[in-house]
């Protein structure tokens, strides 16, 4: 199937799930990067396959957090009072670009292209980081693959649904020093549909809608040799404190239920929880070991199976909030953890960019 | 609609080619230029929207160049992939939704690129972009469509370029400012019948930014706030064959949304001056009827009539609009910015006389497949 299609398998999806249908709609906001298909204004190109002929139709990319920026433009354009039920789409198809050679154009040509391109070299700088000051090992990161894969076995959706252990991801190919291929996201295709609707339109459709309680965004950094790779990811710390703030979560780890983090790599899923205040610093591995963020820990990360079973960039970012709001929603079947109120959707992308989303099956 | 407002804004001046200054360095300065003319500071500034696309940038995540100097650091920020009208639309909406206010900052530097190429690449990989098409063969298409369904001629269409071209002495940022006459446009060279050198728009580089703001913040601005009263956008089918393209019916769609919210009625009665895209000759008066300003088919006439001359009952592009000055992305809110500036009466040797109601117009997608509609108001 072409783009096209593939936007429009996960509209009519959307719409089927929530009864409604593609007249309700009153805007769509999509994202997709753009070099990887090679499509320029996918807005206006696919607008049969989302639906959005005759009617307002816009387009965003920032990178790995495009999924976030389309949820949360799609929240502002119904918290506007303007429009009553939008839809939010983030699509990719990988099998069709040059990933790699596309997102190498992000970096800045004369700055940073020669020593951060692609996706990888930044983040493995990042981890190299994290392991000197923390003391952390790679079998530590290990564990991190180890539990999202072993996540998507419960979600039909995952594109990679194949356990591995420690030892595999230990024994896979080195990328970039630590990042070894099992610590890493695969290239896939897909699409995510997300309907927000406004109060009066939410209760119409459901009676447990997941409420957006809080969405914060910090995409502060333009070269990634302004990066501090010895401190947090900046972002994701600034990010979350704002949303907790919005949203008057105190203690993250007892009122947050379950997490859908925007890892792409092993390591993040240890440094990047510190800065969600989590853990403690430093004690990421301990409190991974601890099978605190496995099903049935205190609080379960990726039940999805996460980025590293499934990477489709467009959507990625839309898929945490779309498995988030499951969560609350009390729709996720086997990978569903029980008694959600509160969840949290990550994006992360561009320069160590974050994004946070936080719902809950209480209205704010 | 709660009341929020344009309250800051700032433009460079536009060239074929500005050799010394990168993107980022375009986007600082309006940035910084629109604080200034808004009185507030970055801290008065609680969100940013960046417009930047990355075919005409070679950066994939084109956003990312520009966070910084946009003032991003450390807000919340967003970015619109499409004309500055619509990431102006997301920036309105983001401040009802609840933020006190949105810089929005759109650039682009079209000497840095080809654009065969890249507006080649809007055309649907596998069935048209190896016929060629770009932005102007189908704009020859959508020329010859309106042409025939209306017996109307390339003269018709040199009007507006020479009105155009002369509005254009009257503003220091405008590109070309010509004197021309009607047989100049005629015998200037042909490039994709009809369309000749003087129908079509230059490349250029430049950047604006724009501050909306709500009512509080719009108070503590240094000027006079210019009300946002309506806002629509809307997309029509994205095969040119599926389309008419001589009827603008997503323009039609969007209008009749921006109205409704203004409450107005009589658009040519209603709306004292406006800024329409266009990026050829042959769109305003297609606009203009889009717009409810005329009947199918009479925006020609509105010009001989004289309506829309600067003298007029209801001037438009009195800045010399996109033919006069092309920056993509950039164009549309520089037509939210000349509205504005007539708005608060400091548009100097393009002001028009009494004007408390504007309109400005955005287009997005091969021969505006979307369009993007602003009215606002003064006190």
């Amino acid at each position: 199937m072409n783009g096209r299609e593939l936007i429009y398998e996960a509209v009519s999806r959307s719409l089927v799930d929530c009864e409604l249908t593609i007249e309700d709609i009153d805007a769509i906001v999509i994202g997709n990067m753009d070099h990887f298909e090679s499509i320029n204004s996918a807005d206006t190109w696919s607008v049969e396959g989302s639906g959005g002929v005759m009617k307002p139709i816009m387009k965003i990319n920032t990178g790995g957090t495009t999924g976030t920026s389309v949820a949360i433009a799609a929240y502002y354009h119904v918290a506007s009072g303007i429009f009553d039920r939008v839809l939010a789409i983030g699509w990719e198809k990988n099998s069709e670009s040059d990933t790699t050679g596309a997102i190498i154009t992000c970096s800045d040509p004369i700055w940073d292209r020669f020593s951060y391109s692609g996706a990888i070299p930044s983040l493995a700088t990042e981890a190299i980081g994290y392991l000197k000051r923390s003391g952390a090992t790679q079998e530590d990161a290990a564990r991190v693959a180890v539990r999202d894969r072993t996540h998507a076995l419960n979600n039909p959706y995952a594109h990679l649904r194949k356990p591995i252990t420690v030892q595999d991801v230990m024994e896979s190919p080195m990328l970039a020093y630590p990042i070894k291929l099992l610590d890493v996201c695969p290239r896939s295709d897909g699409a995510c549909a997300v309907v927000f609707a406004s109060e009066e339109a939410a209760r119409r459709i459901t009676a447990k809608p997941a409420w957006v309680t809080a969405c914060s965004v910090r995409h502060s950094l333009s070269w990634f040799g302004d990066f501090d790779f010895d401190a947090g990811l900046l972002s994701l710390a600034r990010a979350s404190r704002e949303a907790y703030e919005k949203a008057g979560i105190k203690s993250p780890p007892d009122e947050i239920d379950v997490a859908e983090l925007y890892l792409p790599y092993s390591y993040a899923g240890l440094k990047w929880i510190e800065d969600l205040g989590f853990c403690p610093q430093n004690k990421a591995p301990e409190f991974v070991w601890s099978g605190a963020t496995d099903m049935g820990g205190r609080i379960p990360i990726n039940p999805s199976g996460g980025v590293i079973s499934t990477n489709c960039i467009g959507a990625t970012a839309l898929l945490r909030v779309a498995e988030a709001a499951i969560q609350v929603m009390g729709r996720g079947g086997e990978r569903q953890v029980p008694d959600v109120v509160n969840s949290l959707a990550t994006g992360f992308g561009g320069c160590f960019w974050s994004d946070v989303f936080l719902m809950s099956s209480c209205m704010p | 609609m709660e009341k929020i407002a344009i309250v800051g804004l700032a433009q460079t001046k536009f060239e074929r080619r500005k050799p010394d200054k990168t993107y980022y360095d375009l986007v600082y300065e309006v940035t910084r230029d629109a604080l200034e003319d808004s009185g507030l500071t970055l801290a008065d500034i609680d969100n940013v929207i960046t417009v930047s696309n990355d075919f005409l940038d070679g950066r994939t995540i084109s956003s990312m160049a520009v966070g910084e100097a946009a003032g991003g650091h450390d807000k919340n920020i967003s970015t619109v992939e499409g004309d500055g009208t619509f990431g102006a639309f997301y920036g309105a909406i983001r401040v009802l939704g609840g933020f006190r206010s949105t810089l929005v900052v759109a650039h682009s530097k079209g000497s840095e690129g080809n654009v065969s190429y890249i507006s080649n690449a809007l055309f649907d990989p596998i069935y048209q972009r190896p016929l060629g098409i770009e932005s102007l063969a189908s704009a020859a298409l959508q020329a010859n469509s309106y042409m025939e369904k209306f017996g109307l001629s390339e003269i018709d269409f040199a009007k507006f370029s020479v009105k155009n071209h002369g509005n254009a002495w009257n503003n220091p940022y405008a590109q070309i400012p010509l004197t021309i006459t009607v047989q100049d446009v005629l015998s200037s060279p042909k490039l994709a019948d009809p369309i000749k050198l003087l129908d079509c728009s230059p490349i250029s580089d430049g950047a604006a930014a724009i501050i909306i703001a709500d009512e509080k913040t719009a108070m503590k601005s240094a000027k006079k706030p210019v009300w946002i009263r309506g806002i629509g956008h809307c997309c029509e089918e994205y095969f040119l064959g599926d389309r008419d393209l001589a009827d603008p019916r997503a323009l039609r769609s969007a209008a009749k949304k921006a109205f409704e919210m203004a409450g107005i009625s009589n658009p040519s009665r209603e709306i004292r001056v406006a800024e329409v895209y266009d990026a050829f000759s042959y769109m305003e008066p297609l606009w203009l009827e889009g717009l409810g300003f005329c009947k199918p088919g009479g925006g020609p006439e509105l010009l001989d009539c004289g309506v829309i001359s600067r003298g007029g009952t209801l001037p438009v592009n009195p800045s010399g609009g996109v033919l006069s000055a092309h920056a993509v992305l950039v164009a549309g809110l520089v037509r939210l910015i000349e509205a504005a500036l007539q708005l608060r009466g400091e548009a100097q040797g393009r002001q028009v006389e009494d004007v408390h109601r504007a309109l400005a117009h955005g287009i997005n997608g091969p021969c505006g497949q979307s369009h993007c509609v602003w009215v606002l108001e003064s006190d």
